[in-house]
């Protein structure tokens, strides 16, 4: 019988405190700064191109395919207003596909991929998994509107 | 089992599962029953067979690290420890010592975090229905939530790599580490006042499912079941790999190996857990997270190696063969969960039917694991 008044005591306890739980749709809690949702393709606003150049490295290391990149000449290059002498042609992401591993961004050499640290990169949710297939108007709305940056890993010292 | 009768009885064939709320889920049994008592039982396993070793023939080793996510879909951290380690010791790299009581800080959190799981889980099964789930749910929260913070992801952490881990902790998480032992502490202290001594709780469990030690042994159980049975077996301390000879803790044991002791024993790991935590927040010396010398693409020597590693679940082993190049030629999971099954019919015969699900619920099955 003390056990089942102690456990009743325990129960009551914390029916006195404020819950810890919010009411998620109407409540976003903010998102740690290194959120892994979708991958997105980031865009260099100083040469107003896409920092990929199509190289297809994160084609190749993804583990569960889901990517397929194309390259082409980089116009901009003859022109002389930007450097990248090759440049994406057509970026496709399956959405459903992806795992969220990081890896992908891991691999890139032009800093061109990033994860979505976002909202808009968690409430993903289509009707028909073909919508789930980004192309790359998609992929890089986000970085043209600024709304997604790439973060850099502090080096977790500050402490020390 | 026989029982003996006056009268000619039919023994009645019960199916529990694949989809039932005490399997965790998608386990099948098959109970045979002689009035309330449990006379057969046939697990039916391979619902949530996804081949997750031979995928792993075909990724390299740092893809493959997203498999062992996906294996032990509660102690990520454990599984992935296990097969960093594995690839580490074929090829001959140290990781930096930073990295290493990182690693360790991670993998005892998330053993905190796969324990809280269970507790809440097993409530669910006696019948505290829902309570002592969101008394669970609300530590093993704080932890994913940190983890979030660490790696970006609240269960597929992907974040050990071969060499090292793959960022540092961010900024202010060591303070945020202390905060959350304090809630989990009171978690704890939580959930025995709702349930260790609660009389309707032990009317569930004390003296069901008895395994005794030599049948532990028998059965090749590990980890808590293990010692609820009174073997006195931990990895960390009797084959210590990682940074564990310099931590400091006591193994837990049980006397009856019977389900209470069982879930004693997750109760007193977590203790234990918080002051491995403490311990490695103390010690966790500045440095680099990765060696220098890592090549771009991993390729692994010939070989094969066998690593095993304390999992919440318990002994989780990898087998690596690996016949040079950057994928494994063979990769063998062992599977603690896989094995403690094996001792479910030993536990269950001439138990109550209704006492079936407190069984099974000790066990701490995770069917992604079991199946592979």
């Amino acid at each position: 019988m003390i056990g089942v008044i102690k456990a009743m005591g325990t129960t009551f306890k914390t029916a006195l405190r404020r819950p810890v739980t919010v009411q998620y749709p109407e409540i976003h809690l903010p998102l740690p700064e290194r959120e892994r949702a979708f991958p997105l393709l980031l865009w260099d606003h100083d040469v107003d191109e896409p920092f990929c150049t199509g190289c297809q490295a994160c084609e190749r290391a993804c583990p569960v395919e889901c990517m397929t990149v194309t390259m082409r000449d980089n116009p901009k290059q003859k022109e002389g207003t930007s450097k990248r002498r090759k440049i994406v042609d057509t970026f496709w992401i399956d959405y459903g596909r992806c795992m969220r591993c990081n890896i992908c961004v891991e691999v890139c050499n032009f800093d061109a991929i990033a994860m979505n640290n976002t909202w808009s990169g968690i409430e993903r949710s289509a009707y028909d998994r073909r919508d789930l297939v980004m192309d790359m108007d998609e992929l890089m709305s986000k970085s043209m509107a600024g709304q997604v940056t790439r973060w850099t890993p502090d080096d977790g010292s500050d402490e020390k | 089992m026989v029982i003996e009768h006056e009268y000619e009885t039919v023994d009645l064939n019960i199916n529990m599962g694949p989809v039932h709320p005490a399997t965790h889920g998608v386990f099948r049994a098959v109970l045979a029953v002689d009035g309330e008592l449990v006379v057969d039982v046939d697990p039916v396993i391979g619902y949530m067979h996804r081949g997750g070793e031979k995928l792993s023939e075909n990724l390299d080793y740092r893809q493959g690290i997203g498999i062992q996510d996906r294996t032990d879909y509660l102690s990520q951290m454990n599984s992935e420890q296990a097969y960093v380690m594995a690839a580490e010791k074929l090829a001959g790299i140290e990781p930096p010592p930073r990295a290493e009581w990182i690693r360790v800080l991670c993998a005892e959190l998330n053993r905190c975090a796969s324990h809280f799981m269970f507790l809440g889980a097993y409530g669910q099964d006696i019948g505290t229905f829902g309570t002592a789930f969101s008394y669970a749910m609300r530590e093993r929260e704080r932890v994913m939530d940190l983890f979030e913070e660490l790696t970006g992801e609240r269960m597929m952490y992907s974040y050990f790599r071969v060499g090292g881990v793959a960022w540092d902790l961010p900024a202010g998480f060591e303070r945020k580490v202390k905060t959350l032992l304090r809630h989990v502490l009171q978690g704890v202290n939580d959930f025995e006042g709702l349930l260790s001594q609660n009389e309707v709780f032990l009317a569930r469990t004390r003296d069901i499912g008895v395994l005794t030690g030599e049948q532990a042994l028998d059965y090749g159980l590990t980890g808590p079941m293990l010692r609820a049975s009174g073997v006195d077996w931990d990895l960390r301390r009797d084959e210590p790999y990682s940074v564990y000879p310099q931590l400091k803790f006591t193994v837990p044991l049980g006397q009856n190996g019977d389900c209470w002791d069982r879930y004693n024993m997750r109760i007193q790991e977590i203790k234990e857990s918080v002051k491995l935590v403490e311990q490695c927040l103390e010690m966790l010396p500045a440095g680099p997270i990765m060696p220098d010398k890592m090549p771009r693409m991993l390729r692994l020597p010939v070989g094969e190696i066998y690593v095993r590693t304390e999992n919440p679940r318990g002994e989780y082993g990898i087998y690596l063969v690996s016949k040079g190049g950057n994928k494994p030629y063979r990769l063998k999971m062992r599977s603690p969960c896989f094995c403690n099954l094996s001792a479910l019919r030993e536990m269950c015969i001439g138990e109550y039917l209704s006492d079936a699900v407190a069984i099974i619920g000790a066990l701490d099955l995770v069917m992604g694991e079991v199946d592979r």
